[in-house]
């Protein structure tokens, strides 16, 4: 290992730079804590620590607490181990990664979103002299981005108007009306309501006909999860902002609650719109913002949601609601088999289309007429009140 | 010991691990934690469990979870028939603590495969295969066992593991596990192998095959996995489709597109994707891996 790593000058043993890449994985979204330093100190003992690839490969499975970590973890290690991946693997190296070591703090402005939404647009410079100082003060020191003017837009103004947060409010209701759903049998259950007397007649026999064993039954619970797939290319932009603030809502109601943004690619949000820090999500929204407000690809968006994540987000207890205008760069028979594959696994698909509030409105666009055979209700979706209608709707299905 | 011996005891025993893997074996083993493996379908998650018994001389137990898994399918049952005879047997003589006494002893429990992981007297492997197809209550029982290898029963106290099992844990992504069980396993996430591993594990669990046929085979499932398909053919899949041609006495893909279309059904699962793959498809890919 010739390269030179830029540790903080205070920094002196191996526990310290440990803590310290341990402080760079939290700083990027790993749950690594005081725990995970003692264990990795301990591991590190156990395998020849000299040998990047040995240390890597053992700090990678001990940190790593799923797909997504294991994928990024790498990089990670690079950026903190390798002075920012530069002298190896310049070419893996993620534009994902916060790192706190390297010098050129650019504060962009799109980050600075506070708690209550509002935007602290307040440019901070790096303060100087700081190569050699802790983890705490490094907030915000991002250089994760490719700085591409044009496929970048300020999700601020997304996030910071009255009618955004009533949205929100709108889509919590729903999400909560579309959720409490029970089940009309009654099904045995260790703590029931109800002696279930079949059961327990049946479970005496064995007894000599001595009630020993007790059995309730109750009416089981049935929720109903949403997965949320919100178009947000150019022909969208004008209702994103709501859009997004709705899914946000979807997504804050309900723990199981999916939420996907999607223009010509797809990528999934819940992780972001569920942080409670408001300027961490922001921050990783903007980064998954590339390319917003560009062209549209909704069949290959969806058919990259059936690959990737339907068979994890879908059961038959699933309403997936897609917001579009079913403006579509891709043939329309895709889009047809796309949703015929959600269909299958999905309970009911529903289209918020701002297009349909509209008067005169028939579904002429080859995409959506396409997709018509494929829903349960396409609904219009243009203004609040169209939103707050929905409840009503959704209790039909 | 290092994770290349171990590497190569798994070798021996007829699985093939990546470096990644090997590691993370190896730190279980050493630290004493559970390792969580994840994956697509067939890749050899399960199958890692049986090898590591293997290579270490000692008892598999296996915990296959379902929807509706609980404690005592899998840790464990008193054992009410044997009881309630004895309350029959035991008449009027005997005071009836005693009875009680006797009736929550050890001789009345029915061990599950957890509490029977960890009363052995040698380390077993206890593979938990499928987790997350357990309800989500099912992990807060697990926790207690992962972490401190005791089993908590009310009547009886509490049961330390006579010895520490090594625990291997799988999942297939059917829902999302909780952060506290992820915390305690060490964590590896089993791809679909690359060429060379494959032709590796090819050669060490299939039938004996022509090099020439062997390429062809592994670089057509490679190639399968990388078109768009619903359920893409694993390792499993692939040693399957392997001894299918063997059986067949196809010596070259190219030769006979006949058999090799017929026995595709050993790679591709859904009707959707045999549609996907037709035989001019299966020829072209066959014509590239040559």
């Amino acid at each position: 290992m010739s390269t030179v790593t830029r540790f903080p000058a205070r920094a002196s043993g191996v526990a310290e730079r440990v803590s310290g890449f341990m402080a760079h994985l939290r700083l990027n979204g790993m749950k690594a804590g005081p725990g995970e330093t003692a264990d990795a100190l301990g591991a590190l003992a156990l395998v020849d620590a000299v040998d990047p690839d040995q240390a890597r490969l053992a700090l990678k499975t001990l940190i790593a607490t799923g797909a997504e970590d294991w994928r990024r973890f790498d990089d990670l290690f690079d950026a903190y181990w390798f002075n920012a991946g530069r002298q190896h693997r310049e070419a893996r190296q993620s534009t994902h990664i916060r790192t706190q070591l390297r010098r050129p703090t650019i504060w962009q402005p799109h980050f600075g979103v506070d708690a209550d939404g509002n935007a602290s647009s307040e440019p901070e410079s790096g303060s100087p002299g700081s190569d050699d100082e802790g983890v705490e003060s490094t907030e915000g020191r991002l250089l994760a981005t490719r700085t591409d003017a044009f496929t970048r837009k300020d999700l601020r103004e997304l996030m910071n108007e009255e009618t955004l947060r009533r949205a929100e409010i709108i889509a919590h209701d729903l999400a909560r009306a579309i959720r409490d759903r029970r089940s009309r049998r009654r099904k045995a259950a260790r703590k029931g309501v109800a002696p279930d007397m079949r059961r327990i007649i049946r479970k005496s026999l064995a007894r000599g006909g001595d009630p020993l064993d007790l059995a309730f039954k109750r009416r089981p619970d049935r929720p109903m999860r949403i997965v949320a797939l919100a178009d947000v290319s150019g022909s969208m932009s004008v209702y994103a902002r709501v859009f997004l603030s709705f899914v946000k809502g979807l997504v804050s109601a309900e723990g199981a609650t999916e939420a996907y943004l999607f223009h010509t690619r797809l990528m999934r949000v819940t992780p972001a719109l569920r942080d409670r820090d408001a300027l961490r999500s922001a921050a990783r929204l903007s980064l998954m913002a590339e390319g917003f407000g560009g062209g549209t690809d909704i069949a290959g968006s969806l058919s990259a949601f059936a690959d990737a994540y339907a068979a994890k987000a879908l059961n038959r207890r699933t309403v997936v609601i897609i917001l579009s205008d079913g403006y579509c760069t891709s043939e329309p028979r895709k889009l047809a088999a796309a949703l015929a594959r959600i269909r299958r696994k999905a309970g009911r698909i529903v289209w918020l289309n701002p297009l349909k509030g509209w008067r005169d409105f028939a579904p002429v666009a080859a995409g959506i007429s396409a997709a018509l055979p494929y829903l349960d209700a396409h609904l219009p979706a243009n203004t609040l009140e169209a939103l707050s209608a929905l409840e009503g709707e959704f209790a039909k299905l | 010991m290092n994770h290349r011996d171990l590497q190569s005891q798994l070798a021996e025993a007829g699985y093939v691990a990546d470096e990644n893997l090997a590691m993370a074996l190896y730190l279980a083993l050493s630290l004493g934690r559970p390792l969580l493996l994840e994956g697509p379908a067939g890749v050899g998650k399960t199958e890692i469990a049986k090898a590591l018994a293997e290579v270490r001389g000692a008892r598999m137990i296996r915990l296959q979870c379902y929807e509706g898994l609980d404690a005592s399918a899998a840790i464990y049952e008193w054992n009410y028939q044997r009881q309630l005879l004895a309350i029959r047997a035991a008449g009027e003589g005997e005071a009836a603590s005693a009875v009680e006494e006797r009736l929550f002893s050890e001789k009345y429990l029915l061990r599950r495969p957890l509490l029977e992981a960890i009363s052995q007297d040698e380390p077993p492997v206890l593979l938990i295969d499928e987790i997350d197809r357990a309800d989500e209550e099912f992990e807060a029982y697990l926790l207690e066992i992962l972490s401190d290898f005791q089993v908590s029963v009310p009547e009886l106290g509490t049961i330390q593991a006579k010895s520490r099992p090594m625990v291997v844990l799988t999942a297939n992504g059917a829902r999302d596990l909780s952060d506290a069980l992820r915390r305690r396993c060490l964590y590896a996430y089993i791809s679909y192998p690359d060429k060379e591993t494959e032709l590796a594990i090819l050669a060490r669990r299939g039938p004996q095959l022509e090099p020439r046929l062997a390429t062809q085979i592994v670089g057509v499932v490679q190639a399968l996995r990388r078109e768009e398909l619903e359920k893409k053919p694993g390792v499993a899949e692939m040693l399957d489709w392997a001894a299918a041609l063997a059986g067949l006495g196809v010596n070259d893909l190219a030769d006979d597109p006949a058999s090799v279309q017929a026995s595709i059904v050993c790679l591709l699962k859904t009707a959707a994707d045999r549609d996907a793959v037709p035989g001019e498809v299966l020829q072209r890919l066959i014509g590239k891996a040559a």
